[in-house]
């Protein structure tokens, strides 16, 4: 009897299990008029895994995202944590107030959101959702996402090509608008944590001046990029 | 004698009881047979949705142009991602509010009493008859910039009860019409005096968050703005507040 007690208290406990894995949609808007997104990495995970957390340092895989787009490193972290992990929906980059979509099969404990890309032309700035616990109930849900520093490269705003971690620089203006001869904003990476990004300088000279950013065209506002989630 | 009566009484009762709940139980069976009441259409009285908008502007010097406060069933008054309408670019970079308040979709519109300035606060009575409206939008420009905007898109306020009230801070867009070159001509607020809206549009053409003003003081030599001109989000507070 007790034997069948536990049988069926284990059939009742997988099966409630099983409808936790979700199927989730979701969208990505670049709010901004005039910043790209590297390409996304969209992820559902555990609770015991974080993408970052703001006021400590950037991990090395999320550096390699924010200052240079590379999202393999927080890929493979994510799936040897057995995570839910989509790369590029936008196959590219994401131009101002483009949206992408993409839908998520959550598995089993997975049940936290979270999405990073970093933003172009900037020295190691990144748009976050971390780890957002996903409505167990059928919904849509629609939030904005603020820009983060990751606090692990100067903003001199010089556009170098430089992506790789630790390399000085800019990759690059995807808009075609950048400067040149800029002779740096700043050397000094003054807060080496994730915070909320102060937002670009840039200036009003585009062969030179401090910046190689138009101050015009670079520089943005939270929020910078629009979330919905719908939860099918 | 009066006992026998007592208890022939009692039976009765207990008879009558009993054949009023059968009665009863039966009721669904004899409903063919019931009278069909059907009240008279009621007399059609106008029936008032209004609505109480309160807007304060919470930044530092862009005073607010006349706001447009717009009940709607469809549409929108702008869309991310798309080319301004050419009412929105006419709000947006002049402040005047008669294309939008005259927009085919406006049930009912209404204008603010004139220009709204910093940490001042507004309120507006929009109605209408028989009819309730679906969304809000309120709308308003940032005087001094190019071709900035505040204000609410197309949110639903039908299952908004009487004396209900939605809260909420609104971020700032740019139309993405005119250039924001900050140049003293182009700037219809008091820091510019220059000219509103002109039809040629020689920026990104499509609205999107604004990226800010720039100012003289933080690098852009051409603007006719100030440090004090800047500003951030959220710019405005809105309560809007079903009354009838």
């Amino acid at each position: 009897m007790k034997i069948l007690t536990l049988l069926t208290a284990f059939a009742l406990t997988s099966s409630s299990m099983a409808i936790n894995a979700q199927q989730v949609e979701v969208s990505v808007t670049n709010l901004t008029q005039g910043i790209y997104y590297t390409p996304f990495l969209i992820s559902a995970h555990s609770a015991e895994m974080s993408l970052y957390t703001l006021g400590e340092a950037a991990s090395p895989e999320l550096q390699m995202m924010a200052e240079g787009g590379d999202i393999s490193g927080l890929s493979m972290m994510l799936s040897n944590g057995n995570a839910d992990v989509i790369e590029n929906p936008a196959a590219g980059l994401l131009a101002p107030s483009m949206s992408t979509m993409t839908m998520l099969d959550t598995a089993d404990g997975n049940d936290r959101l979270s999405i990073v890309s970093m933003l172009l032309p900037t020295n190691d700035a990144f748009v976050g959702l971390n780890s957002w616990k996903i409505p167990t109930e059928a919904g849509t849900w629609t939030f904005t996402l603020n820009a983060y520093d990751a606090g692990t490269e100067a903003n001199d705003e010089m556009i170098t090509g430089g992506g790789a971690p630790g390399a000085a620089g800019i990759p690059v203006a995807p808009g075609g608008d950048g400067g040149s001869n800029g002779t740096g904003v700043t050397m000094e990476e003054g807060n080496m944590t994730v915070h909320i990004h102060r937002g670009s300088l840039g200036d009003d000279n585009m062969t030179g001046g401090k910046s190689d950013l138009s101050n015009t065209v670079h520089r943005w506002l939270n929020p910078v990029a629009r979330i919905t989630v719908t939860v099918m | 004698m009066t006992f026998t009566f007592k208890i022939k009484q009692t039976l009765t009762l207990f008879i009558l009881s009993s054949a009023i709940i059968l009665n009863g139980c039966g009721g669904s069976d004899s409903n063919d047979s019931m009278p069909v009441v059907t009240p008279p259409p009621p007399t059609p009285t106008p029936v008032i949705y209004q609505y109480e908008v309160t807007v304060k502007n919470l930044t530092n010097a862009q005073p607010m142009s006349p706001i447009a406060v717009v009940l709607h069933d469809e549409g929108q008054l702008w869309q991310l991602g798309q080319a301004a309408s050419s009412a929105l670019e006419v709000l947006a970079e002049s402040g005047d509010n008669t294309m939008v308040l005259a927009d085919e979709m406006v049930l009912a519109g209404e204008s603010g009493a004139g220009v709204l300035m910093s940490g001042m606060q507004e309120t507006i009575t929009v109605s209408i008859e028989d009819v309730m409206p679906q969304m809000i939008s309120v709308v308003t420009m940032l005087v001094n910039t190019n071709d900035a905007f505040s204000g609410i898109n197309a949110m639903v306020i039908k299952d908004l009860a009487v004396n209900e009230s939605i809260s909420m801070q609104t971020s700032s867009y740019d139309a993405g019409t005119e250039m924001n070159s900050e140049l003293m001509a182009t700037i219809p607020g008091p820091a510019g005096g220059g000219e509103g809206y002109n039809e040629m549009r020689d920026d990104v053409d499509f609205v999107a968050m604004h990226p800010g003003i720039v100012s003289q003081d933080d690098g852009l030599m051409q603007s006719a703005l100030t440090q004090a001109h800047r500003f951030d989000n959220p710019t405005l507070m809105i309560t809007i507040t079903r009354t009838e």
